[in-house]
């Protein structure tokens, strides 16, 4: 029974977490957003889907017909149980420096500028232009022209906190 | 050999990809993140924003308020005030404002020559890039003659546009000069082939208002058939008490400022209410409303609406001029002084005056229907059936309007039929939003042309933009918080039954919301406002901490302080107002006097001992007089631990 209750107050909790992060984006004040931010609300919300993972998530609260816009109705319960099931979790830092340490084969403790866009607009799911520009404007040190992942990703995990 | 190799290379590959795929997953993660933070500080500004806006309204209802009580009070001194003041409605010639005023020989600024020309459009624009301030004497001369031949507009402008004249629409640009450099410098200076409208909310919050209105006026003056000016809802002298365009001309021209304000007052109200373009588009500063008459804006004696925070009241409406029974009527002048005119009031009628607010007040939202704007205090939230309802009724397209700041510049909605332009680019802060500007052309689609202005030679990295943003506004909030420390504190006592200090994160949201007023997303902000321990419990008196409020007078109570802090804009438009001398100074028992009013329409609990109290100590020299002015300017808010970032809108009048 109080397992129940503590079930009830979690979900009501995560409600009103999702309301607010959805409502930021609904410029018109009518329970929907442009479905090109939900990517942005979903990650807001401590998740890290990958590109795929995200776009089924779309197929999910999309209308039967896409709108262009997802409807706050259909988004609530599929982001609840995300959340409830914590799923797509983000990143921790070990992982991601040791993710950092495979493309460094040679060890050096840093990338070059060069490597690091190869790497992310070849591999995986790659990156647009402008995310690489912008990867690059906050990672690279204008000196050596490279990134020194390590301390890279000190400050990133400091901005987050 | 040649398998192991080629499988080592596969393993390889895979174990690549694999790291790629987690960089990306967590950089765009990390990056959706810094999006939201915006967009939370974006809301943050906004809110506040539009709170203050709905504070300026409350004041209209208390200055009718205030007229009831304060008059029969000081009738004398109101008498004396019409006799000095019949003889300036005389004097407000030509040769009074401007041919009294030299230029000397030693002013090194723009010399403007009447008639003005496209030469004299150039002279200001580099007179303004190097910084310079027009003289007086040119400042009045431009809104004299401004004045003069705006009489002559009717109440909407009509335009028709060719794809050899295609016209050029901006939006709010709020006293913000480098935006409008941007703007002649992409789209060229306005001339008879390059027509521009110019959609209100000129001035107030930025620097240069009155170097924005002096460009527009001049450009006005040598096109006044191309240069299109249509009223904002801050081309009122009121609003510019409280938004700092008061403040920059007082500053900028300590001689003749008050002239150039008085000017202004009537200034404003000649200007258009709005445009409309080859027959089909509507351009307006704010919106509509279900009731809007278009056919009887077209008609209503625009230049009687001084300001929205002078509401027409009962007795407005009856227009017997019966100087028999000495009606004495009560206006305010351009600083907010009461004065009299032995004429009857001057005022439209009430349903006329609500026709205009509507227009330079009203936002569009996605809901059907109609509703009061419940955010900035006036005119309407009007939704998309409204829009189809009236524009259908005049055989209109579109509706352009302003009024709302947008990341993008720029907005579309209801279908298309609603269009926001906003020309003022990092509005709230450096980075929070681009400007941006319309070119229309009768037969194609609207083309849209956005810009930012920065002072760096190339963007800072997104995070240090974000990281700007969010602290200044969250600075901005602080401030909110710590003026209504005493009910917050209560309201988190009584939610707090154990006394233990702690609430539930959802606990500190609902007194947070409910206290202040605002609608944000108190929980995503709970870590930049709050200590909040391992159970993700609130300690809520550390929503206080590391910020406090400057007392001038030690002995001050502490709500009484915090009640003076968060009303000061309100106080200092008022005391303004009583101060019928000009001297700056008010009575003890004046202050006493409208301490009762206002406390009484405001609902605010002090006591009279506490009030008297603070009277007695503000008069620091025991003569009877306090400068009110003086003392409102020590009420500031100290921020512990202020970082090296730039100070935000708090600055800005």
């Amino acid at each position: 029974m109080i397992h129940k209750d503590k079930e009830r107050i979690i979900v009501a909790e995560f409600h009103k977490k999702i309301k607010e992060a959805f409502e930021v984006f609904d410029h018109e004040s009518n329970n929907t957003v442009d479905v090109r931010e939900i990517g942005t609300i979903i990650r807001s919300l401590g998740c890290c889907p990958t590109e795929g993972e995200l776009h089924d998530l779309i197929a999910e609260v999309e209308e039967e017909e896409p709108t262009g816009y997802i409807r706050f109705e259909k988004f609530l319960p599929v982001m609840t149980e995300i959340l409830l099931e914590r799923r797509y979790r983000p990143i921790p830092e070990d992982v991601l420096l040791r993710a950092f340490e495979v493309l460094d084969s040679a060890k050096r403790g840093f990338l070059t500028k060069d490597e690091l866009i190869k790497y992310m607009t070849e591999e995986g799911e790659p990156f647009s232009q402008e995310e690489m520009e912008e990867m690059l404007s906050a990672a690279i040190d204008p000196e050596s022209n490279s990134i020194h992942y390590k301390d890279y990703i000190t400050m990133m995990v400091i901005d987050e906190n | 050999m040649g398998c192991s190799s080629s499988s080592t290379k596969t393993r390889k590959s895979e174990t690549s990809l694999k790291a790629a795929l987690i960089i990306q997953n967590w950089y765009r993660g990390y990056k959706a993140r810094l999006k939201a933070r915006q967009h939370y500080a974006l809301t943050i500004f906004q809110s506040i924003e539009y709170a203050d806006e709905q504070g300026q309204m409350q004041l209209s209802t208390f200055f009718s308020f205030m007229f009831e009580n304060y008059a029969h009070v000081h009738k004398e001194e109101l008498e004396l005030r019409k006799q000095s003041l019949e003889s300036e409605q005389d004097m407000r010639d030509r040769h009074d404002y401007v041919d009294l005023i030299d230029v000397p020989d030693s002013y090194n600024g723009p010399r403007l020559q009447f008639p003005l020309t496209c030469t004299d459009i150039d002279l200001l624009l580099e007179a303004f890039k190097e910084q310079q301030i027009l003289h007086a004497h040119y400042v009045l001369e431009v809104l004299f003659e401004t004045k003069k031949v705006l009489k002559q507009m009717p109440n909407f402008t009509h335009v028709q546009t060719s794809p050899s004249k295609e016209l050029t629409i901006c939006g709010d640009l709020h006293g913000k000069l480098d935006d409008l450099f941007m703007i002649f410098y992409k789209n060229g200076l306005p001339s008879e082939n390059n027509p521009y409208v110019f959609n209100g909310d000129f001035v107030d919050r930025g620097k240069n208002s009155i170097e924005i209105l002096m460009i527009l006026c001049v450009s006005f003056l040598v096109y006044p058939n191309d240069l299109h000016l249509n009223r904002g809802n801050h081309e009122d002298f009121m609003m510019n008490l409280r938004y700092g365009f008061t403040k920059e001309i007082l500053h900028k021209y300590k001689l003749h400022g008050k002239r150039i304000l008085q000017i202004l007052e009537e200034l404003y109200a000649w200007l258009p209410i709005g445009t409309i373009v080859d027959n089909e588009i509507l351009v307006i500063h704010g919106g509509i409303s279900e009731t809007t008459d278009l056919n009887l804006l077209h008609h209503v004696e625009r230049n009687k609406m001084k300001s929205v925070l002078i509401p027409p009241t009962e007795t407005n409406r009856d227009y017997d001029t019966d100087s028999k029974h000495n009606k004495v009527g009560v206006t305010f002048n351009a600083h907010g002084r009461i004065k009299t005119n032995g004429s009857p009031i001057e005022h439209l009628p009430k349903h006329e005056w609500e026709q205009i607010i509507d227009i330079l007040w009203s936002d569009p939202r996605g809901k059907n229907g109609c509703f009061p704007n419940t955010g900035r205090g006036g005119g309407c939230y009007f939704g998309p059936d409204v829009t189809s309802k009236i524009l259908n009724k005049y055989q209109l397209k579109m509706l352009i309007r302003s009024h709302e700041c947008k990341p993008e510049g720029y907005e579309i909605c209801h279908d298309g039929k609603v269009v926001t332009i906003f020309s003022a680019s990092n509005y709230y802060e450096e980075g929070s939003n681009r400007g941006a500007y319309i070119k229309l052309c009768s037969g194609t689609a609207p083309r849209f042309f956005q810009y930012q202005v920065t002072k760096a030679t190339c963007f800072q990295p997104l995070r240090q933009r974000v990281y700007t943003m969010e602290s200044s506004a969250i600075k901005i909030l602080k401030e909110r918080v710590i003026s209504r420390k005493s009910d917050l504190t209560r309201a988190f006592q009584l939610q707090d039954h154990r006394k233990s200090g702690k609430l539930s994160l959802s606990q500190w949201a609902f007194c947070m919301e409910n206290i202040l007023g605002l609608n944000l997303p108190w929980r995503s902000l709970s870590s930049n406002l709050v200590n909040i321990d391992k159970n993700g419990n609130v300690e809520y008196m550390s929503s206080f901490q590391n910020i406090h409020i400057e007392k001038p007078v030690q002995e001050a109570h502490s709500t009484l302080v915090e009640t003076l802090y968060r009303y000061r804009s309100d106080l200092e438009i008022i005391f303004n107002a009583i101060d019928t001398d000009h001297s700056g100074l008010i009575s003890v028992e004046e202050f006493r006097a409208m301490w009762k009013l206002f406390s009484a329409h405001y609902n605010v609990l002090i006591d009279d001992s506490q009030v008297n109290k603070l009277a007695n100590l503000m008069d620091l020299n025991k003569d009877g007089s306090i400068d009110f002015n003086e003392f409102l300017k020590a009420f500031y808010v100290v921020h512990r631990y202020e970082d090296l970032m730039k100070p935000g809108v708090t600055n800005l009048g």
